[in-house]
C-alpha cells in the first residue's frame, strides 16, 4: 500500500507542475535557466526565515510567527526577482532565440511563479514523499490516514497558487495596481496561516477556502493576463 | 587514485583556454551602449549587407537562430581593430558579440544541465538504494587520518591534514601531467589515461555491480557477471579514447564520472570530503587563474599545437553536431572564416593573401583589423557578404574563448584560436589541411544554405572530412567537475534528508549559471567549480542546520508557506 500511495501522492502534488514544465518550459532553454534562478531566490527566502526562526529562540513552538514572515520573505523576494528580470529584459530580448518571452510579459511573470511554486512544494512535501514509500504508514496509531493525501493536494494548490501569484503581481507592478499586490500578499497570508487549522485535523476547513482561494486567483491570472470569458470559451470550444 | 584525482581536476580547468578572448572582450566591454543602436541601424543598412543577413538567416535559423548575429559582427568588427574609429558599424558588433555569446550560453548551459544532473542523479540513486556506499570503513591511502575521535577539533584537524595530503597529490600530479605533456610524452599520458579508465570501467564497475546485486538481492553466476563485465568495460574503452557513437561515449563519462564520485563519497572521511571539496574548488582557482597555472599552461600549450585536449579527461558534446551536420549548416560558415576572413580583404578567394595579413598579427583582433577597411570601402555585394561570414568565425572564437574555459570548451574554440594565433606558421606549413578543413566548411555551409554558395567557391571539399571537422565543435566539460559537483550533491544527501539534496542541487545549477554569465561577459578563462562548489558548500550547510528543522516542523504540522 505504501508504494502506490507514494506515487499517487507525487502525481496528484507534482503531475500537473511536471506537465506544465514538460508543454510549456523545457523547450527554451532561458525559461528553464528562469526556473531556476526563481527557484533559487525562493530558496534564499526560505534561509531567511528560518534563520529568523531560528534566531528567535522563544518563539519557535509558535509557527504562526515564522509563517507570516516567510510568507512577507517570499513576497519580498518575488519583488527582487521582479525587478531583476524587468531590469534585465534588454539583455533577454537580445539573448532569447524565442522572443516571445519578452514580448508577452506574463511569460516571465508565469516562469518564475513555477520556478517558485515547483521548489516551494518540493520543499514542503519531498521528505513526507520519503517516507511515504514506507515501512510504515500513518494512521495506524492515532493521527489521520488523510495525512499524505491532504499534504499532496494542498502543496498542489500551493504551487498552482505560486504560479498565479507571480502573474497577477508582475502584472501589478507594471501597471501600478496596488490592489492587487494587497490581493496577492494577502491571500499569501490567508492561504498560509490557514493550513494552521491542518494540525488540528481540520482539513475540510483548510482545503475548501484554499482552493476557494486558488480558483480565485486563476480567474484573476486569466483576467491579467488578457483572457475574457470569450477566449476562455473560444479556447474550450478549440476554436 | 591518483591517476583519477590528477586529470580529473585538471580536466575541470583543462579548457581555460581564451587568453585572446579576454583582451577583445575589454575592449568590446567600453563600447557596450552604442552598440545596440547601431545593430539596429545595421540592418536597415546596406542591400548587400542585408542580403547576407537574410541568406544568413534562412540557413542558421533553425537551430541557433545565429544568422542575425553573424552579420552584425562582422560589421562590428572592424570597430573594435579600430579601436572605435570605424564608424556605426563597428561598434555594435562587440555588444553583439557578448549578447550571441549569452546566447549560446543559454542553450549551452542546459545541454550541460543534463550530464550534470544526471551523473548527480545517479550518485543521488546509488547512495539512497545501496547502503554500501554510505558508510566509510575501509580509507584511501592519501587520508591516514580517519576521523575516529568524537571531538570536533581533532576532526577538524584530520580533515585539514587529509585534504592538505590529497591536495598535494592533485597538485603533484597535475604538474607531471603537465610536464609530461609539454615534453610531448603522450605515449605516457594516454597510458596512464588508460590505465585509469581501464580500472574505472573494470575494477571499480565490478565492485558497483556486485554492491547492486547485493542491495536488491539478485543471485548471479560468475560468468555471467564476467560476460557482463567485459562487454561493458570493453565498450566503454573503445567508445572513450577510440571512437563511438556519441550518445555512448557521453553515457560512458557520465558513468565514470559518477563511479569516481561514489569511490571519493565512500572511501573519505565525512569532515575530509567538505575540506576537499572546498579545497580543490580554490586549487581550480589557482590553478586556472593565475597566470603559470598549470591547467592555463595545458589549455594553452594544447591550443598553440592545435591539439584537443585528452578525450578521457573531458564530457563533450560535440557528436551531435556530427550527426546533424546539416542543422548546424550556420555555425560553419564561421569556422571557414576564421580561415578565409584574412585571405577575404584584398581578394576573397586566395588564401595566400591571407597569409601575408595574417602574419603580421597573432590575436584574433589584429588579424581582424585588415578586414574592416575592406568592407567599408569595397561593398561588393560579393565581400560584403564575405565579410558578413567571416564575422561568424571571429565571434565565434571568442565566443568560444569565453565558453572554453575550464568548464565548458568549444572545441572548436581550440582550434580556432589556435589558426588565428598560430597563423603564420601554420598556415604556411599546414596550408593543406587547413584548406581541406576550410572547404569542408564551405560544403556544409553550402548545403545548409545554396544562396550563399557563391561566396566560398573556393572549394570542393573531400566529403569523407566532414565528420571530423564537425566533430571539433561543441560544448565540453571537465570530468572533475561532474565529480566534485556529484561529490557535493551525494554527500549531501548521505544525511537523507532530501531538501538538503534539492538545496544543493539548485545552488550548483545556478553556480554553474553564473560561471558561464561570467564567462560571456568577462571573456576570459574561468574555473568552474568555485561558484557552484561555495553556493552548494552554503547551502547544504545552511539548510542542514538552519532549514531543516524549520521545513520538518512545518510539514509535520501540516502547515505549508
Amino acid at each position: 500500500m505504501t508504494l502506490p500511495e507514494f506515487f499517487g501522492c507525487t502525481l496528484i502534488a507534482f503531475g500537473t507542475p511536471f506537465s506544465l514544465f514538460v508543454f510549456t518550459i523545457a523547450n527554451d532553454s532561458m525559461r528553464i535557466i528562469i526556473l531556476i534562478a526563481a527557484a533559487f531566490f525562493w530558496l534564499l527566502s526560505l534561509l531567511l526565515s528560518s534563520l529568523l526562526w531560528f534566531a528567535i529562540v522563544p518563539l519557535r513552538d509558535v509557527l504562526a510567527f515564522g509563517v507570516v514572515f516567510s510568507v512577507l520573505f517570499q513576497e519580498c523576494f518575488r519583488y527582487i526577482i521582479y525587478r531583476i528580470l524587468r531590469s534585465t529584459e534588454h539583455a533577454l530580448h537580445a539573448v532569447a532565440e524565442d522572443t516571445r518571452i519578452t514580448e508577452n510579459k506574463h511569460i516571465l511573470a508565469y516562469v518564475s511563479g513555477l520556478g517558485f511554486g515547483i521548489i516551494s512544494g518540493l520543499f514542503a512535501l519531498v521528505n513526507v514523499l520519503a517516507d511515504m514509500t514506507g515501512p510504515g504508514t500513518m494512521g495506524l496509531r492515532g493521527g489521520s490516514e488523510m495525512f499524505f493525501v491532504t499534504s499532496a493536494v494542498q502543496v498542489l494548490s500551493i504551487i498552482l497558487l505560486h504560479t498565479f501569484w507571480s502573474v497577477i503581481f508582475f502584472n501589478a507592478f507594471d501597471t501600478n495596481n496596488y490592489l492587487h499586490i494587497f490581493y496577492v500578499v494577502g491571500t499569501h497570508l490567508f492561504v498560509s496561516l490557514l493550513t494552521l487549522l491542518n494540525a488540528d485535523e481540520l482539513y475540510w476547513a483548510s482545503l475548501l477556502p484554499n482552493y476557494i482561494v486558488t480558483i480565485l486567483t486563476a480567474v484573476l491570472a486569466f483576467k491579467v493576463a488578457g483572457g475574457t470569458s470569450k477566449s476562455f470559451k473560444r479556447f474550450v470550444m478549440c476554436r | 587514485m591518483d591517476a583519477h584525482v590528477a586529470p580529473s581536476s585538471s580536466s575541470s580547468s583543462a579548457a581555460s583556454a581564451g587568453a585572446d578572448g579576454s583582451l577583445s572582450g575589454a575592449a568590446e566591454r567600453l563600447e557596450r551602449p552604442p552598440r545596440r543602436q547601431q545593430s539596429q541601424q545595421r540592418s536597415n543598412y546596406g542591400s548587400n549587407a542585408q542580403e547576407g543577413i537574410n541568406n544568413a538567416d534562412q540557413a542558421d535559423g533553425a537551430v541557433l537562430a545565429v544568422p542575425s548575429v553573424i552579420i552584425r559582427e562582422s560589421a562590428s568588427r572592424p570597430s573594435r581593430l579600430n579601436a572605435g574609429g570605424g564608424g556605426g558599424d563597428g561598434e555594435c558588433g562587440q555588444p553583439v558579440e557578448e549578447e550571441q555569446g549569452l546566447k549560446y550560453g543559454a542553450q549551452h548551459v542546459i545541454k550541460l544541465f543534463v550530464p550534470v544532473s544526471l551523473c548527480m542523479l545517479v550518485v543521488v540513486a546509488t547512495i539512497n538504494s545501496i547502503s554500501f556506499y554510505n558508510s566509510t570503513d575501509v580509507y584511501l591511502l592519501y587520508t591516514p587520518f580517519h576521523e575516529l575521535s568524537p571531538e570536533p577539533s581533532i576532526k577538524f584537524w584530520n580533515a585539514l591534514g587529509n585534504s592538505l595530503i590529497l591536495m598535494s597529490v592533485v597538485v603533484v600530479m597535475t604538474i607531471l601531467l603537465i610536464v609530461l605533456y609539454k615534453k610531448r610524452c603522450y605515449r605516457v599520458i594516454h597510458g596512464w589515461l588508460i590505465l585509469s579508465s581501464f580500472m574505472l570501467l573494470f575494477i571499480f564497475s565490478y565492485l558497483y555491480l556486485e554492491e547492486l546485486l547485493r542491495a536488491y538481492n539478485i543471485p548471479m553466476d560468475y560468468p555471467t557477471a564476467v560476460l557482463i563485465m567485459w562487454n561493458f568495460g570493453v565498450a566503454g574503452m573503445i567508445a572513450i579514447h577510440w571512437q563511438g557513437p556519441l550518445r555512448l561515449q557521453q553515457g560512458y563519462l557520465i558513468f565514470v564520472a559518477a563511479l569516481m564520485a561514489l569511490v571519493f563519497i565512500k572511501y573519505l572521511p565525512e569532515w575530509t570530503a567538505w575540506a576537499v571539496l572546498a579545497a580543490i574548488s580554490v586549487w581550480d582557482l589557482i590553478a586556472v587563474l593565475s597566470p603559470r597555472g598549470p591547467l592555463r599552461i595545458l589549455v594553452e600549450t594544447a591550443q598553440e599545437r592545435n591539439e584537443q585536449i585528452f578525450p578521457a579527461l573531458i564530457y563533450s558534446s560535440t557528436v551531435i553536431y556530427t550527426y546533424m551536420g546539416t542543422h548546424y549548416a550556420p555555425e560553419q560558415p564561421q569556422s571557414q572564416s576564421e580561415s578565409q576572413p584574412q585571405a577575404q580583404p584584398t581578394a576573397s578567394s586566395s588564401p595566400s593573401n591571407s597569409n601575408s595579413t595574417a602574419t603580421t598579427r597573432t590575436t584574433h583582433n589584429s588579424l581582424a583589423s585588415p578586414e574592416q577597411p575592406t568592407c567599408s570601402s569595397n561593398c561588393r555585394p560579393s565581400t560584403s557578404r564575405a565579410s558578413s561570414s567571416r564575422g561568424n568565425p571571429r565571434q565565434q572564437d571568442n565566443q568560444a574563448a569565453a565558453e572554453g574555459m575550464p568548464l565548458v570548451t568549444f572545441k572548436r574554440n581550440l582550434h580556432g584560436n589556435e589558426e588565428a594565433a598560430g597563423f603564420t606558421q601554420e598556415w604556411s606549413a599546414n596550408l593543406n589541411d587547413r584548406v581541406a578543413r576550410r572547404q569542408i566548411e564551405v560544403q556544409s555551409t553550402q548545403s545548409g544554405n545554396p544562396r550563399r554558395a557563391n561566396e566560398y567557391r573556393t572549394v570542393p571539399a573531400p566529403e569523407q572530412q566532414q565528420p571530423e571537422t564537425q566533430e571539433e565543435r561543441g560544448i565540453k566539460l571537465g570530468l572533475g567537475d561532474f565529480i566534485f559537483y556529484s561529490v557535493l550533491v551525494g554527500k549531501a544527501s548521505t544525511y537523507g534528508d532530501w531538501t538538503t539534496t534539492i538545496a544543493c542541487f539548485v545552488a550548483i545549477l545556478v553556480g554553474l549559471c553564473l560561471t558561464l554569465l561570467l564567462l560571456a561577459i568577462w571573456r576570459k578563462a574561468l574555473p568552474a567549480l568555485p561558484i557552484s562548489i561555495t553556493f552548494g558548500l552554503i547551502f547544504c550547510f545552511a539548510t542542514n542546520f538552519l532549514v531543516k528543522p524549520f521545513m520538518e516542523n512545518l510539514s509535520a504540522k501540516q502547515v505549508f508557506i
